[in-house]
């Protein structure tokens, strides 16, 4: 039995997520009388559940490391994860799009500028002094990609650069929880706000997840600019960024 | 159907190879907007495909099949991420992973409340 499900892993992760889901729909429907979208639920169901394969294995990739569950790698993966997001283009306009123009472009750039420089001064705050882990910490501030990738650009110690992937981990689950309770107050309703939350914020993982809990509608307008994000943090953290830091301090 | 899903293959893979382009030509080692750049593509072949009459009902279900399985691969996704080693991480992760993207979240009337109108939308058109 155990052997079957493992061969067949996408198969068992597909099983797995359908009933989660199902739970989910059932929570969502009868405990909170559809307050709390399906997809919320079912989104914090998978954070818990990650949480519990990592204890369970200590390793890093969540449910995915106990063997069973071993298909989640390829279905949560990022190859699938871009596939599907890219479909979602279908239900998205041009026009709309062209409606957040500079609006969506100066998001993504004050977006990268905010967390990086707030990140630092939080580091500064905490006791950090030297400009590479400032700057690593700043730039983990920003995607759990971005941090790493600044950590080993400008020689970080090991340690910093596991927290500034911790810090965006942690980021990148904070959006996915909060964005549909805080959705309301931001006015993160149409296709333009929604490209430049993803701009402003950027974690594609956690952006996707967060509009997907919040409206499935807005998802490709945030993923559109959040899919430029890390990559405009991995140009500017360990470049301009580290400068103008060093500089400073 | 499968015509479908081979469009938006072929959109994604062009996409991520200038996503990839751009990140060398940028000098880093990360795709640049790959799946933003595929994203654009399909949405330009579907109506390109639209106005010569050539996207049929069943193409457009290749298509709709994977969007609707997004979200089920989003679950999927969260119940991989390092959970344990966020909360292991301590205070620093928390509070550098969480203020930072409070203090954006707090922009994002700023910048969206614009009406179509407003000059910054003039300018650009």
């Amino acid at each position: 039995m155990k052997e079957l499900l493992i061969k067949n892993g996408l198969v068992t992760a597909l099983l797995t997520t359908g009933l989660l889901m199902l739970a989910s729909a059932w929570i969502s429907a009868r405990l909170t009388g559809k307050k709390i979208p399906m997809a919320a639920i079912a989104i914090f169901a998978g954070l818990l559940m990650a949480y519990m394969g990592g204890m369970y294995t200590h390793g890093k990739n969540g449910i995915a490391d106990v063997g069973i569950f071993s298909g989640f790698t390829l279905m949560g993966g990022s190859m699938l994860r871009d596939f599907t997001i890219v479909a979602t283009a279908m239900g998205a306009t041009f026009d709309e799009m062209k409606k957040a123009g500079w609006a969506g472009f100066i998001s993504l750039l004050l977006g990268v500028l905010v967390a990086f420089f707030a990140g630092v001064a939080l580091a500064l705050a905490m006791g950090y002094e030297d400009v590479r882990s400032l700057a690593t910490i700043g730039a983990g501030a920003c995607t759990f990609i971005v941090g790493p990738v600044t950590g080993a650009a400008v020689g970080a110690s090991s340690e910093v650069i596991a927290l500034s992937i911790a810090a965006g981990v942690f980021k990148s689950i904070m959006v996915t929880i909060a964005t549909p309770w805080v959705a309301r107050y931001i006015g993160l309703n149409n296709p333009q706000s929604a490209m430049v939350y993803g701009g402003l914020i950027g974690t594609t993982s956690g952006v996707a997840a967060g509009l997907a809990a919040t409206d499935p509608r807005l998802v490709p307008y945030g993923a559109i600019t959040a899919t430029f994000y890390t990559g405009l943090g991995c140009l500017l953290c360990p470049s301009i960024l580290y400068l103008i830091l060093q500089q400073l301090i | 159907m499968i015509y479908g899903i081979a469009v938006l293959s072929a959109c994604f893979l062009l996409g991520q190879l200038i996503g990839t382009w751009l990140g060398q030509w940028l000098g880093i080692d990360a795709n640049v907007g790959g799946v933003g750049f595929a994203m654009i593509l399909l949405i330009l072949s579907n109506q390109w495909l639209r106005t010569r009459k050539l996207f049929t009902a069943d193409m457009e279900g290749g298509i709709v099949f994977w969007s609707n399985l997004y979200i089920p691969v989003i679950v999927a996704m969260s119940a991989t991420q390092n959970v344990k080693g966020a909360i292991s991480g301590g205070w620093m992760a928390l509070l550098a992973g969480t203020i930072p993207t409070a203090l954006c979240v707090l922009l994002i009337p700023v910048l969206s409340r614009r009406k179509p109108n407003d000059p910054i939308e003039k300018a650009q058109a």
